[in-house]
């Protein structure tokens, strides 16, 4: 039985294993990061995507290449669920110039987290504005850093002018209870938006 | 002839491993998993030094393509191009999200990563 070549029967991996994907959008430092970090089983790793976007205004400079190129830096972690499926968390650049390119990342995407500073509320606009225009659901997460003004939730919730079902949550993105409590209000509101939807379906269709 | 990549530097030198290309043969999602196959254990230690690498990260460890890009220390780009030849060999069997999936086939999923999650 222990002849060479008999461990190719032990580790069999799942006939398919599913992925999944969770977006974590926000400003820069607001502790996407650390976010990651406290939930994720791998130390977050990077990744450099290089993003191509043509170029639209400076076709009449002929010496131009009519392409340009963007080096955005991605960080991301993994948790595995089952040997069959693995969830992946990924924190996106804050930057809005970069949004119109990510389409790809949304595609398939369960929906979104975005995590904001109380003290720089308007880092966040671009990504809410991006989840709305595009329909991926997401909730907002603000996190509680040390130094920043406590606000209560509603005043939070009106600055930000979510429309009233998106969840709003405060968190420690350090903390990784509190951390796994964002994910969770997240696919709880996209699995509420789901049977919303079905439920309405099947009103409509009797 | 086997380009001097090493003189190169490191600018130059990811391209260099996909030998310039920048498309890659199927298009692959970021988080797509990859697992080596058991062809890929015989052989991917032919077919160069970065596949051969790639099919040590993914034997019996489902990686994703962002897994692979970010452990080999390449642009996804380039992760993508190695990998997708990979899978065109037989080196590597590709799991996509299934984007398409129906609506049962969704919530079943979204179940099952809440409860995950409500077990960590």
């Amino acid at each position: 039985m222990d002849y060479a070549g008999s461990d190719e029967s032990q580790s069999v991996p799942p006939e398919r294993i599913r992925s999944a994907k969770i977006l974590l959008a926000g400003g820069f430092g607001v502790g996407k990061t650390t976010l990651v970090g406290s939930v994720s089983e791998i130390t977050p790793l990077t990744t450099e995507a290089v993003m191509t976007a043509a170029s639209r205004n400076i076709d009449e400079i002929a010496d131009v290449p009519d392409k340009t190129t963007t080096t955005v830096a991605m960080d991301f972690g993994r948790i595995t669920i089952a040997a069959d499926l693995i969830l992946y968390l990924f924190g996106t650049p804050g930057q809005s110039r970069f949004w119109f390119m990510w389409d790809e990342l949304n595609r398939g995407a369960i929906g979104a987290i975005v995590l904001v500073d109380t003290r720089r509320l308007m880092d966040s606009f671009s990504s809410i504005d991006f989840f709305e225009n595009r329909k991926v659901p997401y909730v907002v997460a603000v996190n509680l850093f040390d130094s920043a003004p406590r606000y209560d939730v509603d005043e939070v919730r009106d600055a930000l002018t979510l429309p009233p079902d998106v969840p709003l949550v405060l968190c420690d993105a350090r903390n990784r209870e509190s951390a796994k409590r964002v994910l969770i209000s997240l696919v709880e509101y996209v699995m509420h938006l789901h049977l919303r939807t079905r439920a309405t379906a099947s009103v409509v269709g009797r | 002839m086997e380009p001097n990549r090493e003189e190169r530097g490191a600018l130059v030198r990811p391209y260099a491993v996909t030998r310039g290309r920048t498309e890659p043969a199927r298009d692959i999602a970021i988080e797509a998993i990859l697992v080596t196959t058991f062809r890929g254990r015989q052989e991917a230690m032919y077919a160069g030094r970065d596949k051969h690498m790639i099919s040590i990260l993914c034997d019996g460890r489902p990686q994703s393509l962002a897994e692979v890009a970010a452990r080999m220390r390449v642009p996804l780009g380039v992760a993508r191009v190695l990998v997708s030849d990979m899978t065109v060999d037989g080196l590597l069997a590709l799991h996509e999200p299934a984007f398409d999936d129906n609506e049962d086939d969704r919530l079943d999923m979204l179940e099952r990563v809440l409860s995950g999650l409500r077990r960590l």
